[in-house]
């Protein structure tokens, strides 16, 4: 039970960074400054917690509700502003997006390292986490299931209800047909009319928001508010995971929960020596290599990556 | 025929840079008629049209619809003004169905606030007497009907698509994936989405390029429907047979300068020529009768099959002979590539012998256990134009004389490479085959479609070969450059090599080839002779097997 929970706790952190990452790649863009974002994110997010809790006359009135929307808020404005300068400098100026992405991790994961060390006071973190971690009510009469379904922090049902969402808008509403469209062939979307140049600024910049939550809930819920500088390190994890999912955000839920388990697997095991625990955690990217040979050798048509990603539109070009 | 004017030009003139796509061009166009646009390549049929459909914006001039001046910024706009075009390259994305591509960019508006406010008043605008906390329920009950009625759902969809076909006589399958479609149903889900967009003008560029005689004719039909209609059709293509088969009227491009509209009634292919080159051209190829015909390369029983399995050569037999062209004719990915690239080499074989008899020693070589390059070296030679006209033999980026050394790089024993060679051969295939370009330093890139077709043409020629397989050398060309590179291929014939030539243009291959062979989904169907065939029915030989076996053919379309 403290596996499949501690599971869930570190898949979340995937799971968000994965569903902005398929928003993101959906609409042509292999955004690799995700890991980044995450990070920078989570800077933002801690900058809301102090900011919100120093304004306060006594820190221990917060109010549970605004503390978390203010930090929600800001964790996804500082991403979204990342994400803001990944699209102009690829959609707008046509930069290559892999080099631009790395460009943005190094980028975010130094300014979250400057801003944490220079502004922002981590006295109130512990106490902040306190409100992120608190379960739903009923979770501890409940049992065996209120301890698996209810006993989390607001934040993991709020990313699953994200993917849950996003499955629906990308594949039942037009405005998921149009950005799909997007993705796999700007200049047929652009010949139908469809404004590709919006399209790709905001999956990428509500793509990088919602991978800062990630960011956000890594250090507040899953690290109880100490600031730490691995999140780099999930932010790789969520890009391997889209792969894993074939892109999907429904898929990626179970895929987050198992990437999860994969990458808590060692602290399990007994007897395991440090070395082999580190080796033990990198079998997340071993799953998403299979998932890569499998689907490779069934070339099937349709878990495929987006046709058009990773490639610059301009509709003048013949 | 009504006399009601669709849309008129006026004027319009498009720049890119210093080149003049499009000068002073004015068009009319009628309800209820089909028009061709008739030029060469590069004469911008097709900018001119991109402009009506708001792909690129004029430079000068107006544009009118239905009698009122327009300005149409984007592809929405087009819309608006109910003006559709049909892209020669399908502008659809492949894992979507044909409801989906045909649905894309289809903004159903609605009037919410319509809807809201329509429970405050009744029918005559009086207020209504109920308590506004009622209305309010009552109003966010109609957006939600209203939202109910108006949500993307693809069964609608589905059901409308299925309603147009019906009407204008088209066969689709509105759940059908992209990917699993033919090139001719591709058309299909293309000319449906514009008419889905409720568009009474509809653009078609050149949509016969990659149809059978029969499909083309199917459309033709399909497009007459429309024109009872009362639609206006304007169909680009430098096919003269099809336009006077088809139109009202035809308006002729000459260098982006507008020369002039005819009645095709009045008009014959003579004077379109003429109206399109700027002066009068011999439409013959002289065919001159085979000499010293001996066997060159016999081909038996290949067989083969593609990375998925796919047969696609099945039992194909034939004997290519010297001095003569020898015609191969069939739907774009019946095994025409595959067929060549085993010849040169390049492509596994299951089983098969490709036996070459050596014109001096008439020793037999078998080619099958040979390297491409020792292919080469006996003469065999292959320039295969596909269709993005770079994709196979050359090098985009590097200039003509690399291109060249892509040939030669390995003769000579020096560590260095011979640049003095090439660059001669290059500055003569510029001189004979009158390539546009400032030098030979210019990377092929640049060059314009028929001028990087010219050099890789004549590299394959210059080397004296002893078999050459030409595979689409005039894809995209205009008239002029096409006879060009035909009169090359008959100069080879008579020069003792023998001709492989891959064609699309069924009337051409009739002309020009001693024999032609047909193939359909990798088997050969029939071989006619030159001189007699008729296109009908080469066509039907053509979709022999296409029936019979149509999964395998779409699977080839797909891979294609």
């Amino acid at each position: 039970m403290v596996f499949i929970i501690g599971a869930i706790s570190i898949g979340i952190t995937f799971l968000y960074g994965c569903i902005g990452e398929i928003l993101t790649e959906k609409s042509g863009h292999l955004n690799l400054g995700i890991p980044g974002i995450m990070t920078f994110g989570a800077a933002g997010g801690c900058v809301g917690v102090s900011l919100y809790m120093g304004g306060l006359s006594d820190p221990n009135n917060a109010s549970w509700f605004f503390l978390i929307l203010f930090s929600i808020l800001t964790a996804a404005l500082f991403a979204a502003a990342l994400g803001a300068i990944y699209s102009f400098l690829t959609v707008s100026l046509r930069a290559n997006q892999n080099i631009t992405g790395l460009a943005i991790t190094t980028f975010g994961v130094g300014l979250s390292m400057f801003l944490m060390e220079s502004t922002v006071d981590k006295t109130y973190f512990a106490k902040a986490s306190t409100y992120f971690v608190k379960s739903l009510p009923f979770a501890e009469k409940l049992g065996w299931f209120g301890e698996l379904f209810l006993s989390h922090g607001v934040l993991v049902y709020l990313a699953i209800t994200l993917a849950l969402l996003m499955a629906w808008v990308l594949n039942k509403t037009r405005v998921g047909l149009h950005l799909r469209a997007v993705g796999e062939n700007p200049a047929t979307a652009d010949a139908a009319g469809i404004n590709v140049t919006v399209y790709k600024y905001v999956a990428t910049c509500t793509g990088s928001a919602i991978a800062g939550v990630g960011g956000l809930f890594y250090v507040m819920d899953y690290l109880n508010g100490s600031w730490e500088y691995g999140i780099e390190a999930m932010g790789w994890l969520a890009i391997a995971l889209v792969i894993f999912t074939m892109w999907r955000p429904n898929l990626s839920i179970l895929g987050s929960f198992l990437f999860g388990g994969l990458y808590i697997a060692a602290e399990f095991i007994v007897g395991a020596s440090s070395s082999q625990k580190e080796l033990l955690k990198l079998l997340p990217y071993v799953v998403t290599i299979v998932v890569l040979i499998i689907t490779s050798v069934l070339d099937s048509k349709e878990n495929q990556p987006p046709a058009a990603l990773g490639l610059s539109y301009f509709r003048e070009e013949r | 025929m009504q006399e009601t004017v669709a849309l008129e030009l006026k004027g319009v003139s498009k720049y890119f840079g210093s080149v003049v796509a499009n000068k002073n061009v004015d068009l009319t166009v009628h309800s209820g008629e089909i028009l061709a646009i008739l030029g060469e390549n590069g004469s911008g049929k097709t900018t001119l049209m991109n402009m009506i459909s708001g792909i690129y914006f004029p430079d000068e001039g107006q544009i009118f619809v239905g009698g009122e001046e327009v300005v149409i910024r984007s592809p929405q706009d087009a819309f608006r003004y109910k003006i559709g075009m049909i892209h020669q390259h399908f502008k659809l994305v492949d894992v979507f169905t044909a409801a989906q591509n045909i649905v894309l960019g289809v903004k159903e508006s609605a009037d919410y606030k319509g809807a809201y406010r329509s429970a405050f008043v009744d029918e005559n605008g009086e207020k209504l007497t109920r308590s506004k906390c009622k209305s309010f329920f009552v109003g966010l009950k109609n957006v939600f009907t209203k939202w109910k009625k108006n949500r993307y759902k693809l069964k609608k969809v589905n059901e409308k698509v299925t309603a147009i076909a019906v009407k204008y006589g088209f066969h689709i399958d509105p759940k059908k994936k992209i990917y699993d479609m033919s090139v001719s149903e591709k058309q299909t889900v293309e000319i449906v989405k514009v008419l889905y967009r409720g568009a009474d003008i509809l653009i078609l560029d050149e949509p016969t390029a990659v149809l059978t005689p029969q499909e083309t004719q199917r459309l033709f039909d399909v497009l007459r429907r429309m024109r009872e209609d009362g639609k206006s059709i304007i169909i680009i293509t430098h096919k003269l047979h099809e336009v006077l088969s088809l139109s009202d009227r035809v308006a002729v491009l000459r260098k982006g300068e507008y020369v002039g509209t005819v009645e095709t009634k009045e008009t014959d292919e003579a004077e379109l020529t003429e109206m399109m080159v700027g002066k009068k051209v011999t439409l013959n190829i002289e065919r001159s009768e085979p000499k010293d015909v001996c066997d060159r390369l016999i081909v038996d029983k290949l067989n083969c099959k593609n990375r998925e399995g796919v047969k696609v050569l099945d039992n194909v037999s034939f004997t290519a002979r010297a001095g003569e062209i020898l015609g191969i004719a069939g739907i774009a990915g019946s095994g025409q590539r595959e067929l060549l690239e085993a010849i040169a080499g390049l492509q596994d074989l299951e089983e098969g012998e490709i036996t070459y008899i050596d014109p001096k020693s008439e020793e037999r070589v078998n080619l099958r256990h040979k390297t491409p390059l020792q292919i080469r070296e006996l003469g065999v030679r292959l320039s295969f134009v596909p269709e993005d006209r770079l994709g196979m033999g050359l090098v985009g980026n590097m200039d003509i004389i690399d291109n060249m050394m892509l040939r030669s790089y390995q003769k000579g024993r020096s560590m260095f490479v011979d640049r003095k060679q090439p660059e001669k051969l290059a500055e003569t295939i510029i001189a004979d085959l009158e390539v546009v370009t400032p030098n030979t330093h210019t990377p092929v890139r640049r060059l314009s479609g028929g001028n990087v077709q010219k050099v890789l043409v004549g590299r394959e020629i210059s080397s004296a070969p002893k078999v050459l397989m030409a595979a689409y050398p005039v894809r995209g060309l205009d008239i002029n450059s096409s006879y060009t590179i035909y009169n090359l291929l008959n100069r080879q014939k008579e020069n003792g090599t023998a001709v492989i030539f891959v064609g699309e243009d069924l009337d051409v291959l009739i002309e020009l080839c001693d024999r032609i062979m047909v193939i359909g989904s990798g088997r050969i169907t029939g071989i006619v002779d030159g001189r007699t065939a008729k296109k009908e029915e080469i066509g039907l030989l053509m979709t022999k097997t296409e029936e019979t076996e149509e999964n395998l053919e779409e699977k080839e379309e797909a891979h294609e």
